[in-house]
């Protein structure tokens, strides 16, 4: 019984083991994104629904390609893709620091790969295989937490160093996430979290300008009403005016009439819910809950003795969650506005298919719910 | 084993701590959205609102002004602009060569363009050039495959088909400047590009001209640019404007002048309707509608004909002869003389040390009042004013309409001179002197009167010695006017002195006789001194009137009334340097009232 419980699924057991409901969750988030889209561009698919729909299309095969392949394949590459994606941030910072300023993307021709979105899955790979590996003890150790401190401190130091805020918070809330999950103790946190407040002018120092205005805006939004707290004020107004019910498909003003900043990108939950009201956005907040509670589903089901397989499930979960968070809490004036898309929602294409893939990776593990990782 | 349970627990106790807190973290999205979009809602609608909505008042069409027989004299015609929007334009140095030519723009008008182009936002549609014919918007037409970004828009503008003849009266738009917009906040000043009257009744009845706005409420963009119309309230035109002048009968008047300066007015006897009031010469009011250039404007101000006043309200002039009428009236009246009075004339009078001369130097013998209006005898007048006193005089000047101004809708209206011992005290600080009486009786001396007086004079002695008013405005059920309480048979008697002027064989104008069988005019001529010939042009041998410059010569006049039986048209003609009131003001007074004979206005 144990044994066959630990028996390896073929390709057909596999894809039905799948969680088709998690499955059609995504699909009804990305339909929301496209449906937003086409009303952005005043009730046409082009420029931007289509191509969307596009990309959902081949975000769909990433995931369902990423589900079906064994959980152990992610085991074995975790460390060379960490090295990997370091190396690509590497190229494109010395890229961007040879002469063309702001630098995010690799341009493979037909798709432009930007190297801080594999470094998240990275990141979570890396971690999860590290203290999986070691024990308790270790890992309650300050011995053992400077390896996945260092792990953590390059990419996060070169991805600010791009410069791209949002990215690099991101991967060190997940991180941190992840270091918490794996027993580090509370106090270590309120270390790290000193020793950063004490850096920070020395930080604030090394930001750009419009960083740094980016923050004060979001301290004092009429700071500056007619430049960066304008965004703010307007998205405000978009929000504000559309009611518990919405102005109604097509029907939002500020968006169709270019008061928004963004409105089909990082802004366009806005723009949904001035069109959808109170009831369409909590409708959306309340789907992505959905998800990142199956997440955490996928995270108890799968075997006890896969730990690594939980880790990278909590880990790809908390990235998610941090990006639809950070999102809405910046639309929403809540947080300052970081440059987080909202993902399935928001127009482009690299978020889409990293977080498709993410869906993929977490989906395997729990396709192989019922056996152990063969290390 | 058991270090490794621990570590697991570890990690799912601490999962589930992480997954309420994101719960949390999403409820409080909730949470932020029920602030925003409930609690704050309606202040983030209104500024929505107020993001998205504006509003332009839209002027409205202005009232028209129309003759008696309803002839438009004021109309708003279309006005084609070629505007650039300069986005749509690909090449907007190809797009100037191309129509510079077919609108014959200058270099200052590119310069002008070019200036405005940067100055806008690139939606924001340029003014090329204003007023389009239609040659040219057809040709324009025609080659718009090359001309991306330029439109044709379609206004209304002030247009007066009429001219010069009406110029006066009706005056003319023009636009609003700083001061009109301190003197009032109404909204349609704010408007670019709308017209206000600037004088005559342009001026005076604008209000009712003006209409009232419409309001196009639209959708605009974050940059301004216009989406869609939400909301048009339609404006309405303004009020018509109806006139009593006949068109026919002004042109008439007005081309009567031929080269003279001066001024008629014609009214209605009986109900003291303006028919006719011109100034000659006269400039087009179109000139002004768009702005005036600064070389029309100094060529009007240099005129010596004084082109912009209108002399039928604003000129003075001493009546001259004309105002025998009234002192033979005034004398009639006061039972100073009967029509069996006579004078004898021997062509000069002796008041103290001071001979007063006839215009007839040899002298008219014996005359009563009606022979002596007739050959405007001047010795007649000085006894008669000199027995009857100047307050006489100036009463009956005031019954008369002279001395008065009158409710006509224009500004600059004079009110001329009517002297008597009070004003000459008050006025000069000096005492009246007698011999300011007798020249008085002739109407020279500090009598002045302006051509719209004198023809409501005229038409008050002719109508039977009723009060009438002139009006430009016709009404519906005129007041009966009052009666002056002069009696019917001293009218008869100057009535009678005025139709042997003209008809009488000797009167003092009967060359100016009507070219119409059965019709009969009567009339007063008159010549005034504009200034003695001194006595060192005597010397270089200018003795007569004519061989001095023109502005310094006599003005001409002549007051007139048709038919005689049953008068109905009253006339004052004054032509400035005229030289003679039979020969230059009376020809253009009976060519004027034949006109209004022939037109027989109702």
């Amino acid at each position: 019984m144990l044994l066959n419980q630990n028996r390896e699924l073929n390709l057909k057991e596999r894809f039905l083991h799948l969680s088709f409901i998690f499955i059609a969750f995504i699909c009804l988030l990305a339909i929301i994104g496209c449906m937003t889209l086409y009303s952005v561009a005043g009730g046409k698919m082009q420029p931007w629904a289509l191509n969307q729909a596009i990309r959902f299309g081949l975000g769909i095969l990433i995931l369902l390609i990423a589900a079906l392949i064994r959980p152990e394949f992610y085991y074995k590459i975790a460390t060379p893709f960490y090295l990997f994606t370091l190396a690509l941030l590497i190229i494109v910072d010395i890229a961007g620091h040879i002469g063309m300023g702001a630098q995010r993307w690799i341009h493979l021709g037909f798709f432009n790969l930007q190297p801080s979105e594999l470094m998240k899955i990275a990141i979570v790979l890396e971690l999860a295989k590290y203290f999986s590996n070691i024990p308790i003890e270790s890992i309650r150790s300050i011995k053992g937490i400077i390896i996945p401190v260092i792990l953590v401190a390059v990419p996060v130091a070169l991805i600010i160093l791009q410069p791209d805020l949002g990215t690099s918070l991101m991967i060190l809330f997940c991180a941190a996430a992840l270091f918490y999950l794996a027993g580090v103790q509370w106090w270590k946190f309120a270390l790290g979290i000193g020793a950063v407040t004490a850096a920070a002018p020395v930080l604030w120092h090394f930001l750009h300008d419009y960083q740094k205005n980016r923050i004060l805006t979001f301290l004092d939004p009429e700071r500056d009403p007619l430049n960066t707290g304008y965004h703010i004020i307007q998205a405000k107004i978009a929000l504000g005016s559309g009611g518990l019910w919405g102005k109604g498909f097509l029907s939002g003003t500020q968006s169709h009439l270019n008061f928004l900043p963004e409105p089909h990108t990082d802004f366009i939950f806005t723009t949904y819910s001035e069109e959808f009201g109170m009831i369409g956005g909590s409708i959306v907040i309340l789907l992505n809950l959905l998800i990142i509670t199956y997440g955490y589903w996928f995270a108890f089901r799968i075997h006890n003795n896969n730990y690594f397989g939980k880790m990278v499930i909590l880990g790809l979960n908390t990235n998610y969650f941090l990006y639809v968070f950070i999102n809405i809490a910046m639309v929403t004036g809540l947080l300052p506005v970081v440059g987080i898309p909202l993902p399935l929602i928001s127009y482009g294409g690299t978020v889409i298919l990293s977080v498709m893939a993410s869906f993929g990776i977490m989906l395997s593990f729990y396709v192989n719910r019922d056996r152990e990782l063969k290390k | 084993m058991k270090k490794s349970n621990h570590k697991l627990r570890l990690l799912l106790q601490r999962s589930l701590i992480i997954f309420s807190l994101n719960i949390l973290l999403l409820f409080t999205l909730i949470g932020r959205l029920y602030y925003i979009q409930i609690y704050q809602g309606e202040k983030y609608a209104l500024l929505s609102d107020s993001n998205r909505i504006s509003m332009q008042l839209i002027a409205p069409p202005r009232g028209t002004i129309n003759d008696r027989n309803g002839i438009e004299l004021a109309v708003n015609n279309q006005n084609f602009q070629a505007m650039l929007i300069t986005e749509q334009c690909r090449n907007i140095d190809r797009l100037l060569k191309i129509i510079t030519p077919i609108l014959n723009l200058s270099e200052d008008d590119i310069i002008r363009i070019k200036k405005d182009i940067t100055h806008h936002r690139r939606y924001v549609p340029v003014k090329i050039k204003d007023n389009l014919s239609w040659d040219e918007v057809a040709t324009l037409m025609i080659n718009n495959n090359n001309t991306h970004g330029l439109i044709i828009d379609e206004g209304l503008i002030r247009f007066y088909p009429y001219e010069k003849y009406t110029a006066h009266p009706l005056g003319y738009v023009g636009a609003v400047s700083e001061a009109d917009l301190q003197k009032s906040d109404a909204p349609l000043l704010q408007v670019p590009g709308f017209k206000i009257g600037k004088s005559g009744f342009e001026k005076t009845y604008d209000e009712k001209l003006r209409g009232h706005e419409g309001i196009l409420t639209y959708e605009v963009n974050a940059y301004g640019r216009i989406m869609r119309e939400i909301d048009k309230k339609e404006g309405a035109k303004g009020e018509d404007l109806n006139l009593t002048i006949d068109i026919r009968l002004q042109q008439a008047a007005y081309n009567a002048f031929g080269e003279e300066s001066g001024a008629a007015v014609v009214l209605n006897v009986h109900t003291g309707e303006i028919l006719a009031l011109v100034s000659v010469p006269s400039f087009d009011s179109n000139l002004f509608v768009d702005g005036i250039s600064v070389k029309n404007w100094n060529d009007l101000l240099n005129d010596e004909k004084t082109p912009m006043t209108n002399k039928a309200i604003s000129g003075q002039y001493s009546p001259g002869s004309t105002f025998k009428i009234v002192v033979a009236l005034a004398a009639l009246e006061a039972g100073i003389i009967t029509p069996k009075t006579t004078s004898y004339c021997s062509g000069r009078m002796k008041l103290g040390n001071h001979y007063f001369h006839c215009w007839r130097h040899s002298g008219h013998g014996h005359l009563n009042v009606v022979s002596a209006i007739k050959n405007s005898c001047d010795i007649f007048f000085y006894e008669t004013a000199l027995k009857l006193g100047i307050d006489k005089i100036s009463e009956m000047s005031h019954r008369l309409g002279l001395g008065e101004t009158y409710d006509i809708g224009l500004d600059n209206q004079k009110q001329g001179v009517i002297p008597n011992q009070k004003w000459k005290q008050e006025k000069l600080k000096k005492p009246w002197q007698k011999g300011e009486t007798v020249i008085a009786g002739i109407g020279q001396g500090y009598v002045l009167v302006t051509p719209l007086q004198l023809a409501t004079m005229l038409a008050r002695v002719v109508n039977g010695g009723y009060a009438i008013n002139p009006t430009f405005i016709k009404q519906q059920n005129p007041p009966e006017p009052k009666k002056l309480n002069i009696k019917p048979e001293n009218l008869e008697i100057v009535k009678k002195g005025m139709f042997e002027v003209v008809n009488g064989i000797g009167g003092t104008a009967t060359r100016a006789k009507l070219k119409i069988k059965g019709v009969q005019m009567g009339g007063k001529t008159g010549t005034t001194q504009v200034r003695r010939i001194s006595l060192k042009e005597r010397a270089k041998g200018i003795i007569r009137d004519e061989d001095l410059p023109w502005k310094y010569r006599n003005h001409a006049w002549f007051m007139a009334y048709a038919p005689h039986d049953n008068p109905k048209y009253a006339v004052a003609v004054i032509a400035e340097h005229g030289r003679s009131g039979s020969g230059v003001a009376a020809p253009i007074a009976s060519k004027i009232l034949e006109e209004a004979i022939n037109l027989n206005i109702e």
